[in-house]
């Protein structure tokens, strides 16, 4: 499939425009009096509506549109799940459950970063240095992540190379995040969130529309289950709008524990732990803009998210009504009465001579479903006549196998190229808010909670800006590394998965406890953030085959197997966060329930509201 | 429903609708009711803030 032609000079100039104005609206920021702590030093807090947005577009990246997205292009509407829990526990319980609490505590113990929250409530140097070092050093997978959403889709739209796309990607961020856009400018974030909002409208109407409306739509890619492929139906895809097959101890249960672990839970639970959204919360000016952001937010995440995973997987339906025509041999009838068949997927090598399309990965003729539109007479490259069959297919067959490509695939051949460059500028704003958040997150890991604990502030007062820029360099170079050398199938989704779910097992006990418990102790907290970690990394290393496959360490202990227990079915497709979340969340409770409380004066000075 | 043959597809289309309408119940039943006091410590906090974004 090929992208739109090459960017041209209108293109160069919407996108100019769209950085000036960014730029502009970040310059007024930061001589003015524009991020979240100017709101409060003023003495108001923002419009609940733009800290929504400004969250939510913190929240929402490339990651979860063209990612995850394209997941859902693969394995259907099940991602509806995640949709929902970024709604339930993304906004409303992290709104309404945990961010009064996290904001209080915050301003009672002086706390700034993540990491420096933890460690003054349990009164640990340790803690915060170890949550610095873990932010430091795996937040680049996640902007990894981000990066290849973005550059995959420019590479599409644009008709250039991935390659060109990350390096042109990498340069916009870097002149955005260096010189100072870490300042977390809620009207930057703003009107990169409202640029997402229309953006997202469009397509969801669009699509629901080219496929007749939505109960149309849905029927038609129901109707489409006998179209998944080959592999993914052994995994357990039972179609698209249909759950995988639910089960313990077979290949056919693969899918479901693929997706709901590591997808659905992964991301959905893990949210509540990152970093970057926590701190938000001490923004906040009182309980009550958090109460009043929580509508607009629902309404932003259902619309970020539901939207992309709604059309990653509609875009199967239209594909295989508007999608340009394949060609090949029939290998098997699917079905007579819906006149489908699989193809051995062919081209036309030279003038009415057709030979067959071989696919790279496996060197065999490549394979497609395709629903029939014509047969006719042809030859073969050996001059042999073959009925020809040709039709159109699913939309993972258009993007070459890649998930990662379903989105940007659907939005060059589907919409017009005005929306192409609009859904890029989408992106890019999706992008660059939570980039911006991102690595605001990695540098005062490093300035404040690595740097300045282990070797301490400098003795002029002024920080460690240095250290800031060369880790907000080094997690910007390691970041486009992984980007340009790791492109497996829905790299992106699981670059996100692995983070959040990090995340998810080291922090989560300890802070939730920490917020709503004062008989947690400094021991507990330390012994539940290692298991979560190291279970965590243990799995991602030595269990889960995806992961530890391709990171290699297994292979080199075993012999070439991808698991430790790769013929244990389903253990190699758990994601590392049902165990270790547990795990991490039982040590916590038995490590803190015997020994001894923390004392009272510390207690008083967290919880000064409920004295004892 | 919907179209949709799976029950839990389509529950999962129909719950995300619903916990949009939860939340936008939530925020405006809520509206008014948690106290808005910015405190002296919310006030040393957003200085000592501002100093970090500054910084950075």
């Amino acid at each position: 499939m090929t992208g739109h032609a090459a960017i041209d000079s209108i293109d160069i100039l919407v996108i100019l425009l769209y950085l000036v104005a960014t730029g502009y609206l970040g310059w007024l920021g930061w001589k003015g009096t524009k991020s979240a702590s100017d709101f409060l030093l003023a003495g108001r807090g923002a419009h609940p509506v733009i800290m929504a947005i400004s969250y939510g577009a913190t929240f929402i990246s490339t990651s979860a549109i063209v990612g995850f997205g394209g997941v859902a292009g693969l394995f259907g509407m099940s991602l509806l799940w995640l949709t929902f829990l970024n709604i339930g526990v993304g906004i409303f319980i992290a709104f309404a459950v945990l961010g009064e609490p996290t904001r209080r505590i915050g301003h009672h113990l002086g706390a700034h970063t993540f990491p420096e929250l933890l460690g003054l409530r349990y009164q640990s140097k340790g803690i915060q240095v170890f949550s610095g070092a873990l932010i430091f050093l795996f937040m680049p997978l996640y902007i990894a992540a981000v990066m290849t959403g973005g550059s995959v889709f420019a590479a599409s739209q644009f008709g250039v190379d991935f390659e060109v796309a990350l390096l042109i990607f990498s340069l916009i961020t870097a002149a955005y995040v260096i010189p100072g856009g870490l300042k977390a400018v809620m009207y930057t974030d703003t009107l990169q969130g409202i640029i997402m909002i229309l953006g997202m409208l469009f397509l969801l109407w669009f699509t629901y529309d080219s496929l007749g409306g939505v109960i149309q739509a849905h029927q038609t890619l129901t109707s489409m289950a006998n179209m998944v492929p080959k592999p993914l139906q052994e995994m357990g895809h039972q179609g698209w709008t249909a759950m995988p097959e639910f089960g313990w101890g077979a290949k056919n249960y693969e899918l479901w524990w693929t997706v709901v672990t590591a997808i659905i839970l992964g991301v959905g639970i893990g949210v509540l732990a990152q970093p970057q959204l926590i701190v938000r919360f001490m923004t906040v000016r009182s309980r009550r803009e958090l109460d009043r952001a929580v509508p607009t937010g629902a309404l932003f995440i259902i619309l970020m998210t539901g939207t992309p995973f709604v059309v990653g997987s509609l875009s199967n339906a239209w594909f295989m009504q508007n999608g340009p025509l394949l060609h090949g041999k029939m290998v098997k009838q699917i079905s007579a009465e819906q006149n489908r068949a699989v193809i051995h997927v062919m081209k036309e090598a030279s003038p009415g001579r057709w030979e067959a399309v071989m696919n790279p990965k496996t060197g065999k003729p490549s394979l497609a479903p395709v629903a029939v539109a014509e047969r006719q007479p042809a030859v073969d490259a050996k001059g042999q006549p073959f009925e020809k069959v040709s039709g159109r297919s699913i939309a993972v067959v258009y993007a070459k196998g890649q998930a990662d490509e379903i989105i940007p695939t659907y939005i060059t051949s589907a919409l017009p190229r005005w929306f192409g460059l609009l859904f890029f500028l989408t992106l890019l704003s999706a992008a660059m808010s939570t980039m911006s958040s991102q690595f605001h997150t990695l540098g005062t890991a490093a300035g404040r909670d690595l740097w300045e604990q282990l070797i301490g502030k400098p003795a002029d007062g002024q920080p460690s800006l240095k250290v800031v820029r060369l880790a907000i360099v080094a997690g910007l170079l390691v970041s486009v590394t992984l980007a340009y050398t790791v492109r497996d199938e829905y790299v992106i989704a699981r670059f996100t998965a692995i983070f959040f779910g990090l995340c998810a097992a080291t922090f989560m006990p300890a802070y939730i406890g920490g917020l709503f418990s004062r008989r947690v102790t400094r021991p507990g907290a330390v012994a539940s953030m290692l298991v979560g970690f190291f279970v965590s990394l243990f799995w991602l290393l030595f269990i889960k085959s995806r992961e530890a496959g391709a990171i290699g360490l297994v292979k080199a202990v075993t012999g070439g197997k991808s698991s430790l227990v790769e013929d244990v079915l389903n253990w190699p497709s758990v994601d590392p966060i049902v165990i270790a979340l547990p795990l991490s969340l039982l040590t916590l409770a038995l490590v803190s329930a015997v020994t001894r409380p923390p004392d009272t004066a510390h207690l008083a000075r967290c919880f000064p509201e409920k004295p004892l | 429903m919907l179209g949709i043959e799976d029950p839990l597809i389509w529950l999962a289309y129909l719950a995300c609708l619903a916990a949009a309408a939860v939340s936008v119940g939530y925020g405006i039943a809520q509206r008014n009711r948690a106290p808005d006091t910015l405190t002296r410590e919310d006030r040393t906090w957003a200085k000592e803030e501002k100093k970090v974004e500054n910084e950075l």
